[in-house]
């Protein structure tokens, strides 16, 4: 499903001297928040998506890890992109984005040793997330590195915005803390309140991005057909 | 072997790849618009998943794991270079998979044509690098690993031409038009996984 799926990337830039925040690569760092998030509406990088968002503190952390290795892996990726064979390109972007995945997996074990261990395999999945390598293959191997670095956070952050709304609902809904701390007042439960127990299960997530696309589309019409 | 057994029915129904750990979901979604492409698909994950799990357990028993170089040399027992698992499990997915379709392209064209473009994306599907990291993370032995991958591999190919059944009839149906194609996709498959939840009662 790699690039298959994906919007075509919105022209080479052809002027030499544009600005660093030229409105076309505002486009590119906003774009991927709506109108073409990655979750949502190029279908990808679902797999981890769903699997850590049953808190919201280790799903900022995968978020952020996500966006950092979208961003580096696109700046690289692109810088190198004239030198890569065509043959045994997906190799080598796997190596890249390996790499900086090791990085960020030692970082996390180094000083969060215990949002790390909640994450378990999820952090070397990463690897393996088709946000990257559908970014990689669709955008960094044909834009200059700038662009390809600003569509590198977009993505990551379209993602995350997904990740952490996901995380909020099931939460509150689920455990009523927020962040670990407690948002669900005590009167409730004397009332007869109780916590959703289906929203800490697997599925809740699917059901919430389900709602979420469903939202999303009758709000903007031209995206009903996309897949 | 009752112990594997046990281990195989938790892989393809209790620990469902799909449905408890939402690994391959990319693909899952987006190869189930009909049941014959989607049974070449699941075809496909479990043939690789059976070929590359024991390959990254012998990886990271003889190369990667603390004192797993002894066998070299008796000075480099203390070394350990877990932290190169990523790189190396990923660079034998990826060259197993190349390798595979070399093979399957010169022997079996007939085969080739039919899981032809699932091949290489199967080299991104988080269940096959996913197996190898569990396998790594409960430390199970050979043959469990063996055991494990086989039945991670057919709990995908079961949730993919099941998922693909189902949205076949779904055409049929009058979905909200937000709704239809991947929402309703989302919605069916949490159905499906409160289902497969009711497998988690089992003890074995």
């Amino acid at each position: 499903m790699i690039a298959e799926s994906t919007p075509k990337p919105a022209g080479i830039p052809k002027k030499k001297n544009e600005g660093l925040f030229s409105k076309k690569n505002i486009q590119t760092l906003r774009d991927p928040l709506d109108d073409s998030n990655p979750i949502t509406v190029q279908i990808l990088g679902i797999c981890s998506a769903l699997a850590v968002t049953v808190q919201v503190k280790p799903a900022l952390i995968m978020a952020l890890g996500v966006t950092v290795v979208v961003a580096f892996s696109n700046l690289i990726i692109s810088l190198i992109r004239n030198s890569i064979p065509n043959r045994i390109r997906i190799i080598v972007q796997l190596i890249i984005v390996a790499m900086l995945v090791t990085i960020v997996d030692q970082l996390l074990k180094a000083y969060m040793f215990d949002v790390s261990r909640k994450l378990s395999v999820f952090v070397g999945l990463i690897i393996t997330n088709c946000i990257v390598m559908g970014r990689l293959e669709a955008f960094a191997m044909a834009q200059k590195p700038w662009p390809a670095f600003l569509d590198g956070i977009g993505n990551g952050a379209g993602y995350g915005i997904i990740l952490i709304t996901v995380a909020v609902f099931r939460e509150t809904l689920g455990a009523g803390t927020l962040l670990g701390y407690k948002v669900v007042p005590q009167w409730f439960y004397d009332h007869g309140y109780v916590n959703n127990g289906l929203m800490l299960l697997p599925p809740a997530a699917l059901f919430l991005i389900g709602i979420y696309i469903w939202w999303q589309r009758s709000r903007n019409r031209k995206l009903i057909n996309v897949s | 072997m009752q112990h594997l057994i046990n281990l195989f029915v938790k892989a393809v129904f209790v620990e469902n790849v799909i449905f408890a750990f939402f690994l391959g979901m990319c693909s899952f979604l987006a190869v189930s618009k009909k049941i014959k492409t989607a049974f070449g698909l699941g075809l496909a994950v479990i043939f690789v998943m059976v070929l590359t799990t024991p390959l990254n357990y012998l990886i990271l028993r003889y190369v990667l794991g603390e004192g797993a170089l002894g066998w070299i040399h008796p000075a480099l027992a203390t070394v350990d270079l877990t932290f190169l698992a990523f790189i190396l499990f990923i660079s034998t997915i990826a060259g197993a998979v190349q390798l595979v379709e070399m093979v399957i392209e010169k022997y079996a064209p007939s085969l080739y044509s039919s899981l032809g473009i699932f091949l290489p994306l199967i080299t991104v599907n988080c269940s096959i690098l996913g197996a190898a990291l569990f396998m790594q993370e409960r430390e199970y032995n050979f043959a469990e690993t063996a055991v494990f991958s086989l039945g991670a591999g057919t709990g995908f190919f079961l949730a993919i031409v099941l998922l693909a059944a189902i949205r076949e009839r779904l055409r049929y149906s009058n979905i909200p038009e937000p709704l239809q194609g991947l929402g309703i996709a989302m919605i069916v498959t949490a159905l499906m996984g409160m289902a497969f939840l009711s497998f988690s009662g089992f003890q074995l």
